[in-house]
């Protein structure tokens, strides 16, 4: 079990949280003229490290707000949490 | 004329034995059709705050998981430019007024949600431990207090708690169609306190384990 820092709610338990994969994946920023390769890597293709990984949580059972954290893939450790307007 | 049922009516009696049954330690209630509003305004927008300020008699909270409560109403701390605004029965179109003239042209959300969620009274010097049988909040005095309120699980059923008073007394704030499973758990996870079963029938004390409390 994870104790994930909300950062409006505080320390709360894994189970009120959902998961939401790597975080600052940009949106192309003229999707109409990307080619094939180009986007399917936007869709498709996520980080994967052994260690520090960015990615973006939901408070979903508590005040419901997306947030990023920076978790070790590793060791379970949580670096860094943030809110979405904060620079990563 | 048609009649207005609370959802958790037929627990009634069940409820109204735990007071005794636990010699005072724990009280268990519905409080029913209370008025419910979902606001959303800027909470940085000193003309929204200061308006409702004037018409209900409290500041929005901005703290995280804090409540304030005026003249029988409150407001709890949903999310950084989300309340619930909570009234008596009865007060719903009075209070979408209020905040309907308090957000005037600017952006922002009143929805009546009185009809989402029914409350659950516990309150009681056994209150704090029967919670916390099912609640991954920390609810110790020194970290939750009268005052603060958290949207979290209980029982792995949704809930916004709400400390009311140092009695203490705790509102559980949940949805109408988990109403029912809640109500049978809290009665489960109040057996240790109660001398006999919440439902009446009294139980051998020692010896055999106690059969299940969940019977209708
Ligand atoms: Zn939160």
């Amino acid at each position: 079990m994870l104790l994930i820092p909300c950062p409006w709610c505080g320390q709360r338990d894994e189970i009120e949280f959902r998961y939401g994969g790597a975080a600052h994946v940009e949106y192309p920023a003229d999707p109409e003229t990307v080619d094939d390769a180009t986007w399917a890597r936007y869709l498709f293709v996520r980080p994967n490290p052994k260690g520090p990984l960015a990615e973006r949580w939901c408070h979903s059972q508590g005040c419901r707000r997306w947030f990023n954290i920076v978790r070790d893939t590793v060791t379970h450790q949580i670096m860094r949490s943030y809110r979405m307007e904060e620079a990563p | 004329m048609a009649r207005k049922h609370a959802i958790l009516d037929g627990f009634a009696s069940r409820f109204s034995g735990v007071a005794s049954s636990s010699g005072g330690r724990i009280a268990l209630r519905e409080v029913p059709f209370s008025a419910q509003l979902d606001f959303r305004a800027n909470p940085a927008d000193g003309r929204v705050v200061d308006s409702v300020h004037k018409a209900l008699g409290f500041v929005l909270p901005t703290d995280p998981n804090t409540a304030a409560t005026a003249g029988g109403r409150s407001a709890l701390w949903l999310g950084p430019d989300e309340w619930l605004i909570v009234g008596g029965e009865g007060e719903e179109s009075l209070l979408t007024r209020v905040l309907h003239t308090a957000l005037g042209e600017t952006f922002g959300s009143v929805v009546d949600v009185s009809a989402n969620r029914t409350v659950i009274e516990v309150s009681g010097s056994a209150a704090r431990d029967v919670l916390a049988h099912g609640c991954p909040v920390d609810l110790h005095p020194r970290d939750f207090g009268t005052g603060r309120c958290a949207q979290t699980l209980l029982a792995k059923a949704q809930v916004i708690i709400h400390q009311v008073n140092d009695a203490p007394t705790f509102h559980l704030f949940v949805r109408t169609s988990f109403a029912w499973y809640l109500a049978e758990w809290l009665l489960d996870a109040m057996t240790e306190y109660c001398a006999e079963e919440p439902i009446g029938v009294s139980v051998p004390l020692g010896g055999q384990e106690s059969p299940s409390p969940l019977r209708g």
